[in-house]
């Protein structure tokens, strides 16, 4: 029999069971549908992750009290201010050492409030991290140094508390206490739905008496150049170690941090991925199910064919065919489902959900896979049936 | 040829205990029997859809117990044509595409099985219900689209189960004309299962079987003189 043959009468014998088949599709459309969404997420914040890593600037180093491996708790932070003098002799140029220390505070501009980001930071920011100026200028280390309290603002900071008013010079009032607008940063990313754009930069110094603090939360170092990370990585390490005996800190660089979020995004995909197969495992159950109801329901047509001329080979394919149809067209509108909800779920929602072109591939690879191996073991039942009981079945 | 079958339990069934018979092209023979006197297994037998137990069947000079399952599905494609007390057409699909159903099997392209499906429907009268359904059409109307496709392939043997069993008295004639008509024309062979005796007595041969042997066969030594 031809192959177009059999296709025709599998698409046929699917038609005259409308509801049965698109019921039997549903397992394999939800479970497909549900693959390419958790895929495209994963990928998407993986992508974005990277993305906001690498804005982070090159060559970049950052310090953090504990460990930064996979399971290790946090650890509160001794790191204080004076480090960043500590590490600037130890890489030999104090220009190169950025700190930060944050809290989230309400802002207000008169009768209009926002509730945001408050990093407290030294005037080596603008060097250690790519975070451009638009206007105005940064943080000044006469600004730390005096405790000045003056602020850097991002511009969705900026227009949801001056709305269109120019704020250069205009006064904002952080937790209670004012300060004094003199910079706008050019615009950046969001990450997971935080927009860094929403952040307010002031004094490191006016930041821990505004928050009440002494720590500062982490350190940045920026290398010259990519040669020298590992040695400034273990002068970086071997300084602390000699201020804080006993305790554990990490400088790592982009690429590892990326290592680190890649391994822990990779895994939760996987899972992710791992619980989508599982229904599409069942919604393969399912197919083989209905197939052996359909070889049952259709043993006189079957045994007809025989007597015809069938041989078991063309009823074997018959059915084959009609399992391999009911999953790849299963296959292709979870496609279309999965596909369309991962670009609504990335317009309307902050999951950053990204289709990378090998996942509907895979999927539908893996749907028609599945009608293959479900649909094998009632396709040869069908072919193996003896024409004779066939034909007398009622 | 014998054909016995095991049942469960270790029972063994001999319904068929030595059967010996020669058809020539172009007979027309009727097999009579009371029910379980190895009709239907005899059926199933030159039919090609099961195997003698022992014995040899020829058909058309091949040994039909050294042919694998592919082959004999080949056989019956291209030799055999069946006609059932049930019709057994395919009801979702129209009278030409059930009649050109052998020729799928048999590779042919589309145009030629419709063009060939149409012919066997007119042959049978039914020129005018080429895209009717079954479900459309009456017993008489639905045995002859099985005749139909009985006739498509051109075979030499066109074996029919009881074909007037599910049909009234005009009905059930007209069919057996088609029958006799297929017969004298195409020198088609005819093999019928009956047990009305009306039909069976406008058989020239009668082959009467009971408990699974040849109780009497009125041309035997006739197609034995005729072919020797």
């Amino acid at each position: 029999m031809r192959l177009a043959e059999a296709l025709r009468v599998a698409f046929d014998a699917l038609r005259a069971n409308r509801l049965r088949s698109i019921l039997t599709m549903l397992g394999v459309i939800i479970g497909v549908a549900a693959v390419v969404i958790l895929v495209a997420i994963g990928s998407g914040a993986k992508a974005e992750v990277e993305k906001q890593v690498q804005g982070l600037g090159s060559n970049l180093i950052l310090v953090v009290p504990g460990s930064l491996e996979i399971g290790s708790t946090p650890t509160a932070s001794r790191l204080e201010l004076s480090d960043v003098e500590v590490l600037g002799r130890a890489v030999g140029n104090p220009n190169a050492v950025a700190t930060t220390v944050q809290s989230s505070e309400s802002v207000r501009v008169g009768d209009r409030s926002v509730f945001t980001t408050i990093n407290g930071t030294n005037e080596t920011v603008v060097n250690v991290f790519d975070r451009p100026i638009a206007r105005g200028r940064y943080i000044s280390a006469s600004d730390v140094d005096t405790r000045r309290r003056v602020a850097v603002l991002g511009s969705t900071a900026a227009r949801k508390l001056f709305g269109d008013v120019d704020p250069i010079g205009r006064q904002v009032t952080i937790a209670g206490v004012r300060f004094r607008v003199i910079g706008l940063f050019t615009d950046v990313g969001s990450t997971f739905g935080v927009d860094r754009n929403a952040e307010i930069h002031v004094p490191v110094t006016s930041a821990q008496r505004l928050f009440g603090v002494e720590r500062i939360d982490a350190l940045a170092v920026k290398a010259p150049t990519i040669e020298s990370i590992p040695d400034i990585q273990r002068r970086i390490l071997a300084a602390l170690a000699e201020k804080y005996p006993g305790d554990k800190f990490s400088a790592v660089t982009q690429t590892q941090i990326l290592g680190t979020i890649g391994q822990i995004l990779g895994l939760l995909t996987l899972v992710l991925s791992a619980i989508a197969a599982i229904s599409l495992l069942v919604g393969g159950v399912g197919v083989s199910n209905i197939m052996l109801v359909s070889v049952r329901e259709r043993t006189k047509e079957i045994g007809l064919r025989k007597a015809l001329g069938a041989r078991q080979k063309d009823i074997l394919l018959q059915f084959l065919i009609e399992a391999v149809l009911l999953t790849s067209i299963g296959g292709l509108i979870g496609i279309a489902l999965g596909v369309g909800a991962s670009v609504l779920a990335a317009a309307v929602s902050p999951l950053p959900a990204q289709i990378s072109w090998w996942s509907p591939l895979l999927a539908f690879g893996v749907s028609a896979g599945v009608g293959i191996f479900f649909g094998v073991a009632p396709a040869r039942r069908a072919g193996r049936l003896d024409p004779v009981v066939a034909l007398r079945t009622e | 040829m014998t054909r016995s079958y095991d049942l469960e339990g270790g029972l063994v069934v001999d319904a068929l205990r030595g059967a010996s018979l020669r058809i020539d092209r172009g007979e027309y023979v009727a097999i009579v029997g009371p029910s379980g006197s190895g009709k239907s297994t005899l059926m199933h037998l030159l039919g090609c859809l099961d195997r003698p137990t022992s014995g040899q069947l020829l058909i058309a000079d091949r040994d039909v117990s050294t042919l694998d399952d592919t082959e004999l599905a080949q056989l019956r494609n291209e030799t055999i044509g069946f006609v059932f007390q049930s019709f057994q057409l395919l009801p979702r699909i129209t009278a030409t595409a059930n009649v050109a159903m052998p020729l799928v099997y048999r590779g042919t392209n589309r145009s030629e099985r419709n063009d060939r499906a149409r012919a066997a429907l007119e042959a049978v009268g039914l020129g005018h219900r080429l895209d009717h359904r079954p479900t459309q059409l009456s017993g008489g109307e639905q045995q002859r689209v099985a005749i139909a496709r009985a006739l498509v392939s051109e075979p030499t043997l066109v074996l029919a189960d009881e074909p007037t069993g599910n049909l009234d008295t005009a009905s059930g004639t007209e069919v057996m004309h088609i029958l006799e008509q297929l017969n004298a024309e195409h020198s088609v062979a005819v093999v019928l299962v009956t047990h009305d005796n009306d039909v069976a007595s406008r058989a020239r041969r009668r082959i009467r079987l009971r408990d699974g042997v040849i109780e009497s066969d009125d041309g035997a030594h006739l197609s034995a003189v005729n072919t020797s």
